[in-house]
């Protein structure tokens, strides 16, 4: 049972260069948060200065009530799931297992018994006396998985796990730590989780909370669904959701109510968007349009982008338009069974957004000016 | 009609024939390739072969018959070698050669093992300079420090004793083995090693639990080389051992050549064949990772 609290967290490497700035987060106990990023934007590093593989430049991580910057990862509580496994190439998988419970000078049967029980839950039980090698990428990752669970740690981390998988497994894995997660809940057997990738759609499937890392600096710690549909900025809404959210450059022009200009066509806003909107006429903003909130437009609507589709992807389900707005690019998705070839003229198609789910973010800033009061 | 189909027979006919003549053209090559590998290795092996062949010849044979297979095969030389004309038998040279490789090879691999673990893992203060100085202790001749070690080991007593010849190895001395793991090591992703910390496992038993098994291919490497290079080591026990029932093999080989005025070869050729078995076994033995050894950690490097 553990609670992990982050303050002032900082590192800065002997080069000068500052990787983590300062950053703050409180892991609940039981929860799984999942720390999502570009490459670069050091979550690992973070992951790493939690599990005590990289020092410690300033604020401190504490784990339960212990403060633990200056702990060997040994003494911290926690496992660590790796990229690339990181299994010891010399060792049977049941050698692996228990290498922890060993170095702990645990009795024998207890050891015996623990790794039998791992291996039951993740189903490795006939991979016990085979060496690493002789495993595939999802027998390994489960083994890892079984080293980490065995030391029943009150943080288990994991430093993007699945990344070396192919998309198949990468899926069955999802949901079987996943559940793994939720049964260590039940059993009511400490099940913190910090969980790092750079896959948007992991974080979203994943996470209880999402904490979005960009530079070392934390754009936006929240579960999922406020995550979606109130990004604090345009990071988030860009880097939450697929495809991604479109970002156009555009130009406040109050025209009675709300008209943004977007590659010169002026779009125009009702109430809906007015009413909660901080700006004024010439503000340059951002406007952020999720492709799934944007229609092919009827014929009589004025108020609509027009631009040239540029090719046209057939998902099945649905159908993903890019079009290309005077140089600007946008992609828009229709179901399939709304989606009628007819509706484009001279490859030029007319797009409406749904104005309640549009975003209006400060160009300077990036924060979002348009975000209703929460409910 | 027919024409039409004469054509295509013939092309068929003219792939054919270029597939019959690209074949022979390969199975030529091969047996040139062959031929000059086989006589190369050939004459690389001679010495070797004669050295045996002549080690069963008498005394006056080995300069009349320049074949080498013995006309009137014997072992004479073999059993009058092994007595040598000193007090005693060659079986005590076997153990002085054991006594100075056994302890220098253990404290090469332990000590080599854990500087290169250091200089390839950690970051301490110092750490350029000094990574500096073991590559310029690897650049400098052995010949420019043979008198300061004389003196120092002089000066320690150690002068007639086997300690000259193996202490310094046990302590790292031989910077070539140290260079060659921790380009080893680099190859190694640190991963495991980490994962082992998170495990609990301390520096020690990390490098002795993780670090030590996967450098096995390397650490085999440097054993053999270590046991090859002081087998055939004959400056080192010249300079430092002076009692004969001290001699390791390389220089008991050269006592039959000095104390009797004719020279015995068949008895010197006999002790060289003897003392090469040693090395030859050994390092078929470990031939498999002693090349798994030296090529990933060039290759990698």
């Amino acid at each position: 049972m553990a609670r992990l609290q982050i303050r002032n967290l900082e590192k800065v490497y002997g080069n000068a260069f500052k990787a983590v700035h300062g950053i703050s987060l409180d892991v609940n106990d039981g929860e799984f948060m999942v720390l999502v990023g570009p490459s670069g934007c050091a979550k690992s590093t973070t992951l790493r200065m939690i599990a005590g593989l990289e020092t410690i430049t300033g604020g401190e991580v504490r784990i339960g009530d212990r403060i633990v910057n200056n702990l060997p990862p040994g003494q911290r509580g926690i496992s660590m799931v790796f990229q690339n496994y990181a299994l010891y190439p010399h060792m049977k998988v049941r050698n692996n297992l228990a290498f922890g419970l060993k170095l702990k000078r645990r009795p024998k049967p207890e050891i015996e018994e623990s790794t039998r029980a791992v291996a039951g839950i993740l189903e490795i039980d006939p991979l016990l006396d085979r060496l690493p090698k002789q495993l595939s990428g999802g027998q390994a990752q489960r083994v890892a998985v079984g080293r980490a669970l065995i030391k029943k740690p009150e943080v288990f981390l994991f430093d993007e796990p699945l990344s070396n998988l192919d998309a198949k497994l990468r899926a069955s894995m999802r949901v079987r730590i996943t559940d793994l997660h939720k049964r260590l809940k039940r059993d009511g057997l400490s099940s913190t989780v910090v969980y790092v990738t750079h896959d948007q759609t992991e974080a979203m499937t994943m996470g209880d909370r999402i904490c979005v890392m960009k530079d070392g600096h934390i754009m936006q710690v929240a579960d999922p669904v406020t995550l979606y549909n109130r990004p604090e900025n345009a990071f988030v809404a860009g880097f939450i959701g697929s495809p991604e959210m479109n970002l156009l450059e555009g130009t406040v022009v109050a025209n009675g109510g709300l008209t943004v200009a977007l590659a010169g066509q002026p779009l125009s806003f009702g109430p809906a968007l007015t009413d909660r909107l901080k700006a004024k006429d010439g503000d340059a903003v951002t406007v952020g349009i999720r492709p799934q909130h944007l229609s092919i437009a009827a014929q009589d609507d004025d108020n609509a982008l027009e631009g040239t589709v540029a090719h046209v992807e057939f998902m099945g389900h649905e159908v993903y338009l890019h079009v290309d707005l005077a140089g600007m690019r946008l992609v828009a998705v229709v179901p399939s069974d709304r989606y009628n070839p007819a509706d484009i003229h001279d490859d030029h198609i007319r797009l409406t957004p749904r104005e309640e789910a549009v975003h209006i973010f400060d160009r300077q800033t990036g924060r979002n000016i348009s975000l209703p009061p929460e409910a | 009609m027919t024409q039409e189909i004469a054509v295509p027979a013939a092309a068929e006919l003219e792939t054919a024939r270029a597939h019959i003549e690209s074949r022979r053209m390969h199975v030529i090559s091969s047996a040139v390739r062959y031929f000059l590998l086989a006589g190369v290795g050939f004459i690389m092996l001679y010495p070797l072969i004669w050295l045996i062949g002549a080690s069963f010849k008498t005394n006056s044979e080995i300069f009349t018959n320049p074949g080498f297979i013995p006309q009137e095969p014997t072992i004479d030389g073999y059993i009058q070698g092994w007595k040598t004309s000193t007090p005693y038998t060659f079986a005590t040279f076997f153990w002085n050669t054991f006594l100075i490789i056994l302890p220098k090879t253990i404290g090469t691999a332990i000590s080599c093992a854990a500087v290169a673990y250091g200089f390839a893992r950690f970051e301490f203060p110092g750490k350029k300079i000094l990574f500096a100085t073991l590559i310029a202790t690897l650049l400098l001749p052995n010949v420019v420090t043979r008198i300061p070690h004389y003196l120092l080991f002089r000066d320690l007593g150690w002068l007639d004793t086997f300690l000259p010849l193996w202490v310094p190895s046990a302590f790292a001395g031989d910077a070539f083995f140290v260079f060659m793991l921790i380009q080893f090591l680099r190859a190694i992703p640190r991963d495991m090693e980490e994962a082992a910390r998170v495990d609990g496992a301390n520096t020690l038993q990390t490098l002795i639990y993780i670090v030590v098994p996967m450098l096995a291919p390397a650490l085999i490497s440097v054993c053999l080389f270590q046991f090859m290079w002081t087998m055939n080591d004959f400056l080192g026990p010249l300079i430092y051992l002076s009692s004969v029932d001290k001699y390791p093999i390389s220089l008991a080989l050269k006592l039959s050549i000095d104390t009797t005025e004719a020279f015995q070869w068949n008895r010197i050729l006999a002790m060289s064949v003897l003392a090469l078995m040693p090395a030859l076994v050994v390092f078929f033995l470990a031939q498999k990772y002693f090349i798994e050894g030296i090529s990933t950690g060039g290759v990698k490097g």
